[in-house]
């Protein structure tokens, strides 16, 4: 059992969950992920960790809710306790100063892609973040980014910045621009880790990307995460979560997370039929708080 | 296992005087052995067929005591038993089938339990047709042994049932620590034993639920959660303490356990890296390892989805590829879950099947379909990555191979094609890498397992001791529990006299 300290919306759907884990939060480093398990008949989802603190012994987590389990975890409140809460799990993201280096997030990974960020900047690179939101509301943290940054940039279908487009497009205008870089990190949504490796691969730039399939036990045990990588099977959560965008084969990756396509959706609804534990208490949250 | 060996002479000496004593003398001549040879084996009673595949409860139901009784007077109670050579925990079998047949119950668990802290699970998953019924005297005579298995499981479900679980004397506090790292079978019964002798146990656990393989593996028709459970009330009752959710290697190291005051360490983490073939289209969706499958089912309860959160896909047509308990396991399970068709695929033939002869008996009553001789050489999927379709090679036999048993070869042009939509790998898994990787000390071999001296189940660094599936690949419960109760005795003389042990290369 561990007990969560805080779970709030950050922005509509993307929910941060900080939970109580002094092992954990003494021992995690940049790119590792935990499993987590909302209740005793929830799944055990992984999730990156996107922030900690050994002194206060807590691991933060941005989610966004998509199934149960994660609109489970969204009605969490601080007190509550989530029986599994295991890690820090994976192999770490590999931090050397590698000269610039761009860190691409979106949805769930612009939390996810903020440790790795800043653990690069101490490394001593130039770091470039590109944020992708739909729209100027969705975007969270940028403070925080603005401080480990060299330069912040969004993609957005919002009239509000400068640059409309998706990531693709942006990325490639700042391969062009900017003189060299050696190094791109991507974590989002499976379609934005395939965007942005195929956008860098005409110029052979080495993109990792940190994926989050489907897994069960995060040890290795069950197999479930295999993703095949330069024509090997590979096991995200012990031979990952981090791969080279390149040689990862993305049309088998991207079935493989529609596994449970139907069952999500069957899951949602029965769930959603029965009576809530409560409000959803932080739907109303100022922007100060998002911009944290 | 299968071979009968010079037994322990101590063992040999308890034996022989629990053999010499009065009641035992007199039970001998009660019954002549004539008589003794009249009565049939007792048959396990089970729930029938069509109506227990559809369902997770349990298939065996026990012998009640009038037949258990009936089935401990076929035992000869040999001067020279076979039986106890073939047990890997050596119990004294001999005495606990005679204590039955005096209807002294309450003796014979306790005589179990001098040996085995998991015996309602052992009476239940022991493959005791290779172990000790294959060399019971009484097979060799008649061909028929004495079901050894059935009464262990009889004895232990009345203790439990009666709610009377005897606590053996635990020896006074030493003060010393020993982490137990998985809780598998290895595991509980290093932990078993080292709390009987008055250590401090902790045993680490990575998932949420203790037991190891006999919680994510074995499915509940097989050996229900509840008895699993109560073996783990059992281990708390003698003092051993669960952490959970704990995954050493990653959470923490031995080497930051033993800055936290362990002192000895007993690495039992099993076989938990499934293989899978390496054919084409083997990442399809549809295609598990029987790890997978069988952890959604048995631990994470996806049979009753939606209820509990984790899907399972439930197929129509589902093929099983291999034949050992885990392929049986997951072949009935699929049947379970409605499959129309549920097939074991298996490249040798059904002699060589490692399976217990009781599996293959219920998968083939529950309407199990058994291909022999076949081997997938790829899968195909539809436009959806999805599986449709597996092709299939026949096979025939050959020479005998490094484990003794003919070695199956490819029939040319003999493929075929299988309409699947869901398939299941069970050929086997390797030991779990995690520890190794941050314990470089560790003498790790060709198979990824943790080498150990075997006379000790010391491994190359001092004070650390390991075994079961880490050791020994994919193997079974027993000789898991085996190593456990060796390893225990290494470890409990490592930490009284506090002189190093470790393989020395």
């Amino acid at each position: 059992m561990a007990e969560v300290v805080r779970q709030k919306r950050l922005v509509p759907n993307i929910h941060l969950l900080e939970v109580y884990a002094p092992q954990v939060a003494r021992k995690c480093l940049p790119g590792q992920f935990v499993i987590v398990m909302p209740d005793e008949q929830g799944e055990r989802i992984p999730l990156t960790i996107a922030d900690w603190n050994p002194e206060r012994g807590t691991v933060s987590s941005v989610f966004m809710i998509v199934g149960t389990s994660t609109a489970k975890l969204a009605r969490l409140k601080a007190g509550d306790e989530v029986p599994v809460y295991v890690g820090p799990l994976g192999r770490p993201s590999e931090i050397r100063n590698y000269g610039t280096v761009l860190c691409a997030g979106g949805c769930f990974g612009i939390g996810a892609i903020y440790p790795i960020a800043r653990a690069l900047k101490q490394a001593g690179n130039r770091v470039i973040v590109l944020v992708d939101v739909k729209a100027g509301y969705l975007f969270y943290w940028e403070n925080r980014f603005r401080k480990i940054s060299d330069r912040l940039d969004v993609s957005s279908r919002d009239s509000r910045f400068d640059c409309q487009g998706y990531i693709p497009h942006l990325l490639k205008g700042i391969l062009e621009e900017e003189k060299s870089i050696d190094r791109v990190i991507a974590i989002g949504c499976t379609y934005l880790m395939f965007s942005c490796a195929e956008a860098t691969r005409p110029a052979g730039i080495k993109t990792l990307v940190s994926l989050n399939p489907i897994m069960v036990d995060g040890t290795g045990m069950c197999g479930s995460c295999r993703v095949t990588v330069d024509g090997k099977t590979r096991f995200a959560c012990v031979d990952g979560p981090d791969f080279d965008g390149h040689l990862i084969d993305w049309p088998e990756l991207f079935s493989r997370r529609k596994f449970y396509f139907e069952h999500e959706i069957h899951s949602l609804s029965e769930w959603e039929k029965r009576p809530p534990r409560e409000f959803d208490r932080d739907a109303k949250k100022t922007s100060d708080e998002r911009k944290d | 296992m299968s071979e009968k060996t010079e037994l322990d002479p101590k063992l040999k000496a308890r034996l022989k005087e629990e053999y010499e004593r009065d009641w035992r003398k007199e039970l001998r001549k009660a019954m002549p052995i004539k008589e003794r040879m009249k009565i049939p084996r007792q048959k396990m009673p089970e729930r029938e067929a069509e109506e227990r595949n559809r369902d997770f409860r349990e298939v065996n139901l026990g012998l009640d005591a009038e037949a258990a009784c009936q089935e401990a007077r076929r035992c000869w109670d040999c001067a020279n038993p076979g039986c106890v050579s073939g047990c890997p925990v050596s119990i004294d079998i001999p005495s606990f089938i005679k204590l039955i047949e005096k209807r002294d119950f309450v003796g014979s668990i306790r005589k179990i339990k001098e040996t085995n802290s998991l015996p309602a699970i052992c009476g239940r998953v022991c493959p005791q047709e290779t172990q000790c019924e294959v060399v019971c005297n009484l097979k060799k005579a008649t061909g028929v042994p004495v079901a050894i298995g059935n009464l262990e499981r009889f004895v232990s479900d009345i203790e439990r049932l009666e709610g009377q679980v005897f606590i053996p004397r635990i020896e006074p506090p030493t003060g010393k620590k020993a982490a137990v790292i998985g809780a598998g079978p290895a595991g509980l019964t290093v932990a078993g034993e080292l709390a009987k002798k008055g250590h401090q146990v902790t045993v680490f656990e990575a998932l949420h639920v203790a037991g190891g393989v006999l919680v994510y593996g074995i499915p509940e028709f097989r050996l229900p959660k509840s008895i699993l459970k109560s073996e783990i009330d059992y281990l708390k009752k003698l003092g051993v303490e669960f952490r959970m959710n704990f995954v050493v290697g990653k959470t923490a190291t031995i080497a930051d356990l033993r800055r936290e005051g362990y002192q000895a360490f007993f690495i039992g983490t099993g076989a938990g890296l499934p293989n899978f073939m390496r054919i084409p289209g083997e990442n399809l969706v549809g295609i598990y390892s029987a790890n997978e499958y069988l952890t959604r089912v048995n631990l994470m309860r996806a049979y009753e989805f939606p209820v509990y959160d984790t899907p399972v896909m439930r197929g129509k047509r589902v093929a099983v590829i291999g034949g050992g308990n885990v392929a049986m396991d997951s072949v009935r399970t699929a049947k379970r879950l409605g499959a129309e068709l549920a097939a074991i695929v298996y490249r040798r033939s059904r002699q060589e099947m490692p399976a217990r002869v009781e599996e293959v008996k219920h998968a083939e009553e529950e309407g199990i379909e058994f291909h022999f001789l076949t081997t997938p050489i790829r899968y195909l999927g539809d436009d959806r990555g999805r599986v449709r379709a597996m092709e299939c090679l026949r096979m025939e036999l050959g020479e005998p191979d490094a484990s003794g048993r003919r070695k199956p070869v490819p029939i040319a042009g003999s493929e075929f094609m299988m309409e699947i939509d869901l398939a299941v790998v069970a050929i086997g898994q390797s030991p779990n890498p995690l520890i190794a990787q941050t314990t470089p000390e560790l003498r790790v071999g060709k198979w990824g397992n943790l080498e150990v001296d075997w006379k000790t189940m010391a491994t190359t660094l001092d004070g650390v001791f390991a075994g079961g599936d880490i050791v020994r690949g994919g193997a079974t419960v027993i000789l898991a529990m085996g190593d456990g109760r060796l390893a225990a005795s290494e470890i409990d003389r490592y930490l009284k006299d506090g002189r190093g042990s470790f393989l020395r290369l």
